[in-house]
């Protein structure tokens, strides 16, 4: 039976009542609204891309404890990172969240704490809302991405 | 809310067997996450008892044929069968005539076939649909198609802070450009029962048709067409103890038999010819391709059920439980009731401070609780709020007061994760 303390972990509970990043930066040059019917989370990411590199990252929104603590660290994970960099961390978290692959852990860090959600499968959404957003935000796609 | 309103100790007022009520139900016996079930999301379908299950079954096991076209045993049993499910729910909802009963696949058809029907034929360029602010979006989608197909407004009705319809400002909306009112009898997220007689005599005045979505009120209370003296009712099944998939459609005769057909098929037609086809008579007309006998079978067998229990015990049974849960739940520190209409049925909407619905729903069904979490489907209704979303708790006849007491321990589990 899966607990419930593997989906509210205590890092996920602190950044849902916490969020870093939650702003829009200055300079932000790309952004994407992503949203879940399901639930109705709303949250826009922007970035200030320099070249292929985020150099800042924020995001804002209105969202279940599980959608803003992930994208509250995404954001955390992401800044400084490459485009493809940034791909490569969502399809690992993806990995992770679904319950395809646990390997990836170590490397993920911090996001690592997410790993209970795929024993939760109606959360994955939830969970994966900022990154597709992100996505989208990263491609400089200007529609509105849903979940569903 | 009554102060001297109560404790689980308290004998409850409701006549009703529950427990002899529960056991009809098979599924109550389920466990989920190793608890047992507490069901109160009956708002988005009611649990079938066994007489509607055994219904669906008689009619596999010894009644199905094609109906209306057999000359065999079996087609003329299954006709018959089918057009006493149509007396059956034409008693049910006290229309004149069983032939003002069409059946649907559920609320939401029977809304689309009036909108492409009726409203496709008057409904013109510069007319207005008046929907009210607390409708489903089964009872707002069809209307803006029509809208856009047509040119025409959509007017929408406010309602005040407490979920009740301004009738004031509704009066005011109804005019010359007014072509069809429709509304909700029950609303499915705040639980407000609407003071749909009125209405109607308000529209009825300036000459308008009104259309009523009744899926949250055949559950829960005894419904006249013709003391509402509404124009077209529309109900589902399975809010109501019976299958999914089939709902029923009640149409004014003389509004029915001036409308064209909605969908064109086999049943609905009296002689086709490549030159030309004649339509058949109402409801035929509007009943194209072979129906969902088993699910009027089952439909049947639920107003059967209903009727045994007293469609008023299960009200006074369902407001027993409201009270007693709203006095609960709104005793507990952060909670906020969303829908608090003088006049309500069985719904019972709430947000806890800031933790997300979702959340609650997640951690409540760990504890066995089914709820709604979300929208439900009325998103209208909670922008109106300015909330993304609420729980709702939903009653039927086999809910009981220690399943109240449950949810009561799960909201507090909540606050306990999110402390």
């Amino acid at each position: 039976m899966p607990e419930l303390r593997d989906l509210y972990q205590e890092v996920i509970l602190e950044h849902s009542k916490a969020p870093r990043n939650y702003k829009e930066p200055a300079g932000t040059n790309h952004k994407a609204e992503g949203y879940n019917p399901l639930c109705g989370d709303r949250f826009t990411v922007y970035l200030e891309m320099d070249g292929e590199t985020v150099r800042d990252i924020g995001f804002q929104g209105a969202g279940c404890a599980i959608s803003k603590a992930s994208a509250s660290m995404m954001t955390q994970t992401v800044k400084g990172k490459t485009k493809a960099e940034a791909h490569r961390i969502f399809q690992k978290f993806h990995d992770l969240v679904t319950g395809h692959s646990h390997d990836s852990e170590a490397e993920l860090g911090k996001l690592a704490v997410f790993s209970g959600v795929s024993e939760f499968p109606v959360r994955v959404k939830c969970a994966t809302l900022a990154w597709h957003t992100l996505e989208a935000a990263l491609e400089g796609k200007q529609e509105k991405i849903s979940t569903e | 809310m009554s102060a001297s309103v109560a404790t689980p100790e308290t004998a409850t007022r409701s006549l009703l067997d529950v427990e002899k009520v529960r056991a009809d139900f098979p599924i109550l016996a389920t466990r989920v996450h190793g608890q047992p079930l507490v069901y109160l999301d009956n708002a988005a379908t009611s649990q079938k008892p066994k007489a509607v299950i055994d219904a669906l079954v008689r009619y596999y096991e010894h009644g199905n044929a094609n109906i209306h076209r057999g000359v065999h045993y079996l087609s003329q049993l299954a006709t018959e069968e089918f057009e006493a499910g149509r007396r059956a729910v034409q008693k049910f909802i006290n229309a004149a005539e069983a032939s003002e009963i069409i059946f649907t696949r559920g609320t939401t058809e029977g809304i689309n076939l009036v909108a492409q029907t009726w409203g496709r034929q008057h409904v013109g360029g510069d007319n207005e649909i008046l929907v009210t602010a607390m409708e489903h979006h089964s009872d707002i989608v069809p209307w803006q198609m029509l809208c856009e197909e047509k040119g025409a407004k959509l007017k929408v009705a406010p309602i005040n802070d407490r979920g009740e319809l301004v009738l004031d400002e509704l009066e005011k909306l109804i005019g010359p450009k007014t072509k069809i009112v429709a509304l909700t009898h029950v609303s499915n997220a705040l639980g407000t029962v609407n003071p749909v007689k009125k209405i109607v005599a308000m529209a009825h005045a300036h000459g308008i048709p009104v259309v009523v979505d009744g899926a949250q009120a055949v559950p829960h209370t005894i419904v006249d067409v013709q003391d509402l003296d509404c124009d077209f009712y529309s109900f589902s099944a399975h809010k109501m103890y019976g299958p999914t998939g089939i709902g029923a459609l009640y149409g004014r005769k003389a509004l029915l038999e001036a409308m064209s057909p909605y969908q064109g098929g086999g049943d609905m037609i009296s002689s086709v010819t490549f030159e030309k086809t004649t339509y058949n008579k109402v409801p035929h007309k509007f009943e194209a391709g072979t129906p969902d006998m088993a699910g009027v079978a089952g439909l049947k067998a639920a107003i059967e059920y209903m009727q045994s229990l007293g469609i008023e015990k299960i009200a006074g049974h369902e407001h027993d439980l409201l009270v007693y849960a709203t006095e609960r739940v709104s005793a507990l520190d952060g909670v906020k009731i969303i829908g608090t209409a003088a006049e309500k049925a069985s719904v019972l909407s709430f947000t806890l401070e800031d933790v997300h619905p979702h959340d609650i729903g997640t951690i409540l069904d760990q504890e066995g609780i089914a709820v709604r979490t979300g929208h439900h489907c009325a998103q209208p209704v909670m922008d109106r709020y300015r909330i993304p979303a609420t729980v709702r708790a939903s009653f039927a006849a086999y809910n009981t007061r220690s399943e109240v007491d449950a949810l009561v321990r799960g909201i507090r589990k909540v606050r306990e994760v999110f402390a």
